[in-house]
């Protein structure tokens, strides 16, 4: 589904992914972890197509096309669905304005009539429910006055509304509490299934307790430095990267 | 090229889309300014010998008047003399069907909603009269009629009920007011009337369905709004719908009069033509609106401005009686070379007055847009209270925005509150809605009406919808 090679990217001059390869495919479920600053937030803002990022080497095909080709919200009509690590307040636009709006607008990119209120109704009430999330939600406007826990399961949220090929969550367990870590990573197994995937970023163990990954990655200083099984998460989570860089070093 | 520089180029490259020139066929006198004008222009329209005293005395206070500079617009002041201040207007050519009619402009009338027969009012083709809305118009007059309602053009309102013009016309905004309100007086030609009688609520939206009649508004309109004790009334003036005009100079009056316990909700939707995107053409829309609350009445204006290319207007609220409260809620978007310098004044002079300002600025393109507010608490006016809350976006980095509100205190007891922000759309704003794949100019329309909300929420929901689709259109870039 999403074939990344030797890829290479700036900001400001400075390089950050220094030739990163790695492949999704459907069905599957991913984890990067690595180091603050190592890269992981550029990679998946470079894959959803956030323009300050220069690409400067390699290529990401996706269902094989070239996703530089495309514009983040063609990128979005694909499938391709990002999780911020720092959701973007919009004041006055209400959730469901804006799900409302995202959602018509993929639909009207593959030539679709816009949803009927009541389906769309329906779609809400299904995918609240099965977040358990407040009613009252729906109508604030969005992400302004959330919690960070409240700002992170309505990216999931949106991500279950929207129903993505490829869903990436950046930190999405960082500022959930206990319950909130495990509704929310249940409301992904749930949306699962064999005809997509998922690239998690995390730092703890905690979330792949509940979501299982079939492949850990260590993104470390702009490269997959080392890929395992879940069982390579577990160890990471006991000796922290020190090993890692050693062995690099060595 | 970052998003926003990408953003500021559509915004500045985006053509005025709506701009149809209408020709219409006229009864016209010679241009020019002068006291014999406005004898013909009386006697042509069958006025009372008052009415043209009245106005006479509006062009002497005029003549010793100069053009206000104080407001922070900047334009080639239009010659007066070069005007035709009468010209009656005949009825255009009648097109056989919508196919006639530019496609590009149906295209917009799609995109704001307009209802197939208002197209067809619109652009010139002939109704059906079982549809036709002038009909409708007359059905609801009757309708109006039976609750003593009276709703008409000024000049019929002259002939009509002069006495309810005598005793009301020109107490809010006199002749002498201000240099154009004295301009307006002595030659206006159009306009409405409206009077809501004692302890009477009036059941519809005044002017929804008699939108089509005032598309084609007049160069010097006067309207005048009477809801006699306890009674409830909600106008809606202009049209979202595309109105380019070649009349460049637009001065207008608006009086609004709520006597005690009544309540006026006012909105305003304005699209003249505000020029092409080298700052050419356009219209300059000088208007003085005012309203007076007598004891525990309200008056509430919303306006949502997005059209002409010279916008000078302070909806305001004399405050007069007791527990009266004023609102004003407004948005003003600017583009290209478009200046609006608007605001309210609320003057409050009665005990526990209230008044609440919420000013909206948009300003794109090279465009500037300025708020313009006073507060004044006079000495009689125990426990007055005022919030006010002026914001201004911005979007790009040669748009322009300036808040001048001044605030005079000559009651101790006063409460005031003023905030105001000045913000950017974001690119994380913008790439956020892109990632979850709604296009810039689609989460440019979002992102701005989610901004405006507090404002739109105040009209009628019709108008609302209206409003929305028009804040996204007039800010959409060129590219689709
Ligand atoms: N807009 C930017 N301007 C300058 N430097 C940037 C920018 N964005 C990212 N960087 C730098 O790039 C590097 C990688 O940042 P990135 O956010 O991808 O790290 P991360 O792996 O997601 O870290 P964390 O675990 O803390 O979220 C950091 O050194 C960061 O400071
Ligand atoms: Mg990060």
């Amino acid at each position: 589904m999403l074939k990344i090679k030797d890829l290479k990217v700036e900001i400001e001059g400075k390089e950050i992914i220094k030739g990163l390869s790695l492949e999704i495919n459907k069905g599957e479920v991913h984890a990067i972890m690595g180091p603050n600053g190592a890269g992981k937030s550029t990679l998946s803002a470079v894959i959803a197509g956030r323009d300050e990022y220069v690409v400067t080497g390699g290529s990401i095909e996706f269902e094989g096309e070239n996703l530089m080709d495309m514009v983040p919200e063609d990128r979005a009509h694909a499938g391709v669905f990002l999780s911020f690590q720092y959701p973007v307040e919009i004041p006055g636009v209400s959730v469901t304005n804006f799900i409302k709006t995202a959602l018509n607008e993929s639909r009207k990119a593959r030539g679709l009539e816009a949803m009927p209120a009541k389906d769309m109704l329906k779609l809400m009430r299904e995918k609240q429910a099965l977040l358990e999330m407040d009613k009252q939600f729906m109508s604030r406007s969005l992400n302004e006055g959330f919690s960070g826990g409240e700002k992170k399961r309505n990216e999931i949220f949106q991500m279950a509304i929207l129903d993505p090929k490829l869903s990436i969550l950046d930190e999405t367990d960082s500022g959930l509490d206990i319950d909130a870590l495990r509704i929310v990573a249940n409301g992904v197994n749930k949306l699962k299934n064999k005809d997509n995937a998922v690239m998690i970023i995390t730092h703890y163990q905690r979330l792949l307790d509940h979501i299982i990954p079939d492949f850990v990655h260590v993104l470390y200083d702009g490269k997959i430095v080392k890929s395992g099984d879940k069982n390579l998460a577990l160890e990471l989570e006991e000796k922290g990267y020190d090993w890692i860089k050693k062995e690099i070093e060595a | 090229m970052t998003e926003e520089d990408k953003l500021l180029e559509e915004v500045t490259s985006a053509e005025y889309k709506y701009g149809f020139v209408t020709d219409i066929d006229s009864d016209t006198i010679k241009n020019g300014l002068n006291e014999d004008v406005i004898r013909l222009i009386s006697s042509k329209k069958n006025e009372p010998e008052w009415l043209l005293e009245w106005r006479l005395e509006g062009f002497k206070k005029f003549k010793e008047l100069v053009e206000p500079e104080w407001a922070n617009v900047h334009y080639k002041k239009p010659d007066l003399q070069a005007i035709s201040y009468y010209s009656a207007p005949k009825p255009k050519k009648k097109l056989a069907s919508l196919d006639e009619v530019d496609p590009e402009l149906l295209k917009t009338f799609e995109k704001l909603g307009i209802s197939l027969d208002e197209q067809k009012m619109l652009t010139g083709v002939a109704v059906d009269i079982v549809v036709d809305s002038v009909s409708v118009a007359t059905s609801f007059k009757a309708k109006l009629g039976e609750l003593g309602i009276i709703f008409c053009s000024i000049s019929e309102a002259i002939q009509e009920h002069p006495e309810l013009v005598q005793k009301y016309l020109g107490t809010v905004v006199p002749q002498t007011d201000n240099y154009y309100a004295a301009l307006n007086s002595a030659v206006f030609t159009d306009g409405s009337f409206c009077y809501i009688p004692k302890g009477t609520r009036c059941p519809m939206e005044l002017s929804t369905y008699f939108r089509i009649n005032q598309a084609g508004t007049g160069q010097f309109e006067r309207t005048l709004l009477i809801a006699d004790e306890g009674s409830y009334v909600s106008y809606l003036e202009g049209c979202t719908a595309p109105s380019r005009d070649e009349n460049q100079l637009h001065a207008a009056v608006v009086e609004l009069i709520a006597l005690d316990e009544a309540e006026i909700k006012y909105s305003t939707v304005q699209n003249w033509y505000p020029g092409n995107k080298e700052g050419i053409g356009g219209v300059f829309n000088f208007v003085t609106k005012r309203g007076i609350c007598h004891k525990s009445a309200k008056i509430s204006w919303t306006q949502v401005e997005t059209g002409s290319a010279v916008t000078w207007k302070y909806p305001s609220c004399i405050l007069k009686g007791d527990n009266s409260i004023g609102e004003f809620f407004s948005v003003a978007v600017t583009n290209n070379f478009q200046q609006a310098d608007t605001g309210t004044k609320m003057i409050h002079i009665g005990k526990n007055t209230k008044s609440t300002i919420i000013s909206k600025g948009i300003a794109a393109g090279k465009s500037n847009s300025s708020y313009r507010g006073l507060v004044k608490i006079m000495k009689g006016a125990t426990n007055a209270r005022n919030f006010s809350q002026c914001d201004s976006l911005l979007m790009g980095d040669k748009s322009g925005s300036h808040t001048f509100p001044y605030i005079e205190v000559k009651n101790k007891s006063a409460r005031i509150e003023h905030e105001a922000t000045t913000s950017k759309i974001g690119e994380d704003q913008l790439f956020y809605c892109n990632q979850r794949g709604i296009g810039t100019d689609a989460a440019i329309g979002l992102i701005v009406n989610g901004y405006c909300k507090d404002v739109l929420n105040q009209l009628p929901m019709e108008f609302a919808v209206e409003a929305q689709k028009l804040l996204s259109l007039s800010l959409e870039g060129s590219v689709g």
